[in-house]
């Protein structure tokens, strides 16, 4: 590693290229330009302000309203009790929040959020985080189906088994499961990360675009255009930095992980000038 | 779209239709267009129940002279049953055009079945000794309050909330379904069977009877012939899922076992909690909340899982 150079290192992990090869993209904001990436409406929160709902009489909409107020109260740190699997809590959050669900969620939680820090001690139903942009999610139990939908940034993480068509349509971010994932995981993947530390259920990868899969424990089978890949250098630091954030290891080490990618290159994906790349992402 | 669930209690009763009716209430919003039980009681003894229909919902509210047409089918369905000398012990009229029998017969019971449902507009929606098979339309409220379902002491349900999208909004194309001439077995799905009309002509051809072209009904027709010769319950479950194309989650129960499975490309959702006492499954958690009101481990089954529970 020692003799690579930045750019080199980069391309080799396939975090970023200005050749637009197709390789996952990666891009760094200076945080100076901070007050650029806020949505207008984003309130200003304090994380050390904190407070607590209890949800067990309460439905989805009045969950999610009374969080906004909390917001625009300037509560940095929310903690949500009684979830009671309820679908659609915690939705469409566009800024920082330290957001806590004591128990779990059910269809599309927290999905659409651009930003909140968010930890589910339960479980979560389908389409958990669909179409989430920036941020955390950790999941402490385990996830239903399409888990990370149409994701485009950030990180989720599930400790427990994920459900099938796990990071269906993935378009950027990183997905951590801890233990097994269905069948038909990463289909249609775009761009992003997906580390699976348990198995993997059959057509992993089916008809992938890009993005980079590594896999702990056994494939049941790849999907159409999804082939292994060479597991590099930079793969297990990255490996060892991505999981160690969130207390997980490779039951064989990241070294024995096995790594996929697509195995063809999609013409007119591949060739978008970056202004168009940039609305399809 | 529709949702479906089952709860089965291991070695001991419960008010199994207060707790159905919670857990379909909760999945209206996946179906509201009828809802269906198919609720397990004690053992009677040598007791069979009998639930059937002479009209549908809909007939009973509109037709020239129905009201008397229906009282005729009635009588014709009593005469039957004594001209082969089934003795009936107690009537109840769920509605104006369904009925609950207890009933005693030591012979066929399948002549039975087929000489009752020979009466116009006639259906069994059950027949066992501890299978109850209520289904109506409108949501699960509706259709409890209708057939006064809670308190219903019990063992195990499944249940259905359905959103008709291949087949009429009727009784007849309402889940669950009777493994007609099985005793007890009943099922109910979420999804689609694309080959229905090749696996359905093949059942025909054996002589099976189908009262609805809703392709649902293909599986307990189906689960009913692999009984016939001799295949246990999960073994034809898991023959099932080579068997069926499409999408498809289904429930299974019988008079004290009660089964799930999912299709190869698990498409279909399905929720599942188990503890010694109780496993409860449904399309949804909140469901399955209904009767388990704290927090709770529970787990997606995978594709191709074929699961039975023993009550």
């Amino acid at each position: 590693m020692a003799e690579l150079n930045e750019t080199a290192r980069s391309h080799d992990m396939g975090l970023h290229t200005e050749q637009l090869t197709g390789r996952t993209q990666q891009r760094f904001f200076d945080i100076s330009e901070e007050e650029n990436h806020l949505y207008p409406e984003a309130f200003d929160v304090d994380f050390n302000k904190r407070t607590t709902i209890d949800a067990i009489d309460m439905d989805a909409r009045d969950v999610n309203r009374k969080i906004r107020d909390l917001m625009a109260e300037g509560y940095g740190s929310i903690v949500v009790r009684n979830p009671q699997a309820r679908h659609s809590l915690g939705v469409g959050i566009l800024q920082r929040l330290n957001l806590i669900f004591e128990g779990s969620l059910g269809y599309f939680g927290v999905g659409l959020i651009d930003g909140p820090n968010v930890r589910v001690t339960g479980r979560v139903g389908w389409s958990c985080a669909e179409n989430m942009m920036a941020g955390t999610v950790i999941v402490e139990k385990n996830a239903g189906s399409t888990f990370g939908a149409a994701m485009r940034g950030g990180d989720l993480v599930c400790m427990g088994d994920v459900g099938s068509r796990t990071g269906i349509d993935q378009k950027g971010g990183t997905i951590i499961v801890g233990g097994r994932t269905g069948a038909f995981s990463a289909f249609m993947m775009q761009r992003g990360r997906m580390i699976v530390l348990g198995d993997a259920g059959k057509n992993l990868g089916d008809s992938m675009y890009d993005g980079t899969i590594f896999v702990g424990g056994t494939i049941e089978s790849l999907g159409v255009d999804a082939v292994p890949g060479d597991m590099t250098d930079l793969d297990c630091a990255w490996l060892e930095r991505k999981l160690g954030m969130y207390g997980l290891t490779a039951p064989n080490g990241v070294a024995n992980m096995t790594k996929i990618v697509a195995g063809k290159q999609l013409w007119n994906y591949d060739n978008l000038e970056p202004s168009e790349k940039k609305i399809v992402l | 779209m529709c949702g479906i669930a089952g709860i089965i209690h291991r070695n001991r009763s419960s008010d199994i239709g207060s707790e159905m009716t919670s857990m379909l209430q909760s999945l209206k919003h996946r179906g509201p267009d009828s809802t269906g039980f198919a609720i397990y009681g004690m053992p009677r003894g040598d007791e069979f129940v009998l639930r059937f229909k002479v009209a549908e919902q809909e007939d009973a509210a509109k037709g020239y002279n129905i009201h008397q047409e229906i009282r005729d089918r009635r009588a014709e369905v009593d005469r039957r049953l004594a001209e082969l000398g089934v003795e009936v012990v107690e009537t109840v009229d769920a509605t104006e055009y369904a009925y609950r029998y207890r009933i005693k017969h030591g012979g066929d019971m399948r002549k039975v079945a087929d000489y009752v449902e020979d009466v116009t507009s006639t259906e069994i929606l059950s027949l066992g000794s501890r299978l109850e098979l209520i289904k109506d339309l409108g949501d699960a409220s509706t259709v409890s309050d209708q057939y006064a379902l809670r308190g219903f002491n019990g063992t195990h349900a499944i249940g259905h909330t359905r959103m008709a999208t291949e087949s009429d909004v009727d009784i007849r194309s309402a889940h669950p379904y009777w493994a007609y001439p099985y005793n007890d077995i009943a099922v109910v799905h979420n999804g689609q069977l694309t080959n229905y009309w090749i696996m359905r002509r093949e059942l025909e051809r054996k002589d099976f009877r189908f009262m609805s072209s809703c392709d649902s009904e293909l599986i307990s027709v189906y689960i009913a012939d692999k009984l016939q010769e001799g295949v246990d319950l999960e073994e034809a479950m898991v023959q099932s899922v080579d068997e069926f194309d499409g999408v498809f989650t289904y429930l299974v129960a019988t008079s004290d076992k009660l089964g799930m499975a999912k299709d190869d490309m698990a498409a279909k959702p399905m929720v599942l909690y188990e503890s010694d006492d109780l496993v409860a499954m449904a399309s949804e958690e909140v469901a399955i909340r209904q009767v388990l009101p704290h927090e709770i481990d529970t787990h997606d089954p995978y594709d191709r899982e074929v699961r039975v529970w023993q009550s």
